[in-house]
């Protein structure tokens, strides 16, 4: 398990694996938002944590074709569905290695691109921690989708139709932790839900992405 | 025969005709495909047996 | 004499064959009788106006689209655990119907909103809910028709429908908690069925019998023409071996 991930991690930091683009889309999506909607402190400081929130899902999905793609396309992934190692757990190791990659860095990232939204004081810390606990349900949801598309041709377009629906729980909630956090109120009710969805997602979901897998492969 | 709609007539008539719009669409297009079908499958059949 | 018997194609075929006039029939009368009564026959609310009407497509089409979602979950797990393909090819029968329905829900509630509230779309926590709802129905569409392999994609949609019915539930509440922290104390209240009076009961509930019925002739219709279809392709593939 750990030399997959460690895999799958050196794949990913090689030129050509996509490990900064995510970054870098969230960036661009950063600046492109108050090109959008004008310059004003008082809106973008409103509207900053539900757009760190959505550059950081849009990020995410743009990712996620790379999960199985590259495996599926050498055929090591016959190879590591023929290993000793479960399915579930290759899965799982997809999507942690998805995560320490492009999920991450996005929870690193989003303080620094909160300046450029002018994020009200007090939000920082709150959209580090809903991004913290928000994207590994973005990963793992975001692998099944992977797994449902992974033997088709284009099949990207398709994905984000697919993964973008069941992104919806967690976006309510991280961001509406990060709006509350921004504005001093509580965020004890969303913060906890958000961290249901995500050990939800985390200990179920692998289970339907292995079965996905298995039928993908047959 | 017409009722009385008063001034919200457009919104209930254009309701209706988009509901009913959309129904009639949804069974011709799924009768227009069981016909078509039918007679596909047929030929086929027939090939099969025949051909 | 069990219900399984159906899962035999033929046998399927024939039953629907046979009980279609009646569905067909009952349908058109349900409808007919129930959106004449409502349309013609029902007073003005002194609230609403004349508006009041279109709750008699709204209602049953709102029930049907969530419905609908529920019968692709059954059939989903029917398929899952007994593997019988007309379980399958219903649950694909049903979708474009239910999506059908889910954009007469959200249409008639635009045009209903629009004199009532002032605006075409509010993002109240079931209109947004129902928008969601319209999404999986593509995406579910939209898998079905991507893959080519019948068993393939047989297995692969029902497992989305499984998961994806757990999200549309989560992502119903998470909506729901939503719009109550960004409007509070909103009254945009859509509940209506508590003040219906019977007036406009009555031809509702006849007007949901004929959404019904006509939702199962079409799937039955549909699953038909699924079900040749699909043997069709088998046909010719076989025909391609020998």
């Amino acid at each position: 398990m750990i030399a997959l991930l460690t895999r799958d991690l050196r794949l990913a930091v090689r030129a050509g694996g996509g490990f900064g683009l995510g970054l870098a889309f969230f960036l661009i999506v950063t600046v492109l938002v108050p090109l959008g909607v004008g310059p004003e402190t008082a809106l973008l400081s409103k509207i900053a944590p539900g757009i760190l929130w959505i550059g950081a899902l849009l990020a995410c999905l743009l990712s996620l074709d790379r999960i199985f793609a590259l495996d599926f396309e050498d055929g090591s992934i016959d190879l590591l569905a023929t290993a000793p190692l479960p399915m579930e757990g290759i899965v799982t190791v997809k999507a942690l290695a998805h995560w320490l990659t492009t999920g991450l860095p996005l929870v690193l990232a989003a303080p620094a691109l909160g300046v450029l939204l002018s994020l009200p004081q007090g939000g920082y810390f709150w959209v580090v921690v809903s991004l913290a606990v928000g994207t590994p349900a973005l990963s793992v949801i975001g692998t099944f989708g992977a797994a449902l598309t992974v033997g088709l041709k284009r099949g990207g377009l398709l994905m984000s139709l697919l993964v973008l629906p069941l992104y919806v729980p967690t976006l309510v909630f991280g961001a509406e932790v990060a709006r509350r956090g921004g504005e001093g109120l509580t965020v004890q009710t969303p913060l906890l839900m958000l961290a249901g969805i995500s050990f939800g997602a985390v200990a179920l979901l692998p289970f339907a992405s292995a079965a996905v897998l298995r039928i993908n492969l047959r | 025969m017409m009722p009385e709609l008063g001034k919200y007539a457009d919104a209930v008539l254009s309701s209706y005709a988009v509901s009913i719009a959309l129904i009639v669409v949804l069974v011709a297009l799924s009768i227009r495909r069981s016909r078509k079908l039918k007679v596909e499958l047929a030929a086929i059949e027939e090939r099969v047996k025949h051909g | 004499m069990s219900i399984w018997e159906y899962a035999n194609p033929v046998k399927f075929i024939r039953t629907t064959d046979r009980l279609m006039p009646y569905l067909a029939v009952g349908a058109v009368i349900c409808l007919v009788s129930g959106l004449v009564w409502g349309f013609f026959f029902t007073p003005d609310d002194y609230r609403q106006g004349s508006t009041v009407k279109i709750i008699y497509l709204h209602v049953p089409a709102a029930l049907m689209a969530i419905n609908a979602w529920i019968m692709m979950l059954v059939a989903s797990l029917v398929w899952i655990v007994r593997r019988h393909h007309v379980s399958a090819l219903a649950a694909r029968a049903a979708a474009p119907v239910g999506a059908v329905m889910t954009v007469i829900a959200l249409a008639t509630g635009a045009i209903w909103g629009q004199p009532m509230w002032g605006t075409w779309w509010v993002w109240d926590p079931r209109l947004t809910s129902f928008l969601i709802l319209f999404l999986f129905y593509l995406g579910y569409i939209a898998l079905w028709e991507a893959i080519e392999d019948d068993d393939t994609a047989a297995d692969l949609t029902s497992i989305l429908c499984l998961v994806g019915s757990v999200f549309a539930i989560l992502s119903r509440y998470a909506v729901l908690f939503w719009n109550q922290g960004l409007h509070q104390g909103a009254s945009l209240s859509l509940d209506k069925e508590e003040h219906v009076a019977d007036v406009y009961s009555n031809p509702l509930y006849v007007s949901i019998a004929g959404f019904v019925l006509l939702f199962i002739a079409l799937v039955f219709l549909r699953t038909q023409t699924e079900i040749r279809a699909r043997r069709a392709r088998a046909l010719i593939a076989r025909e391609r071996l020998t």
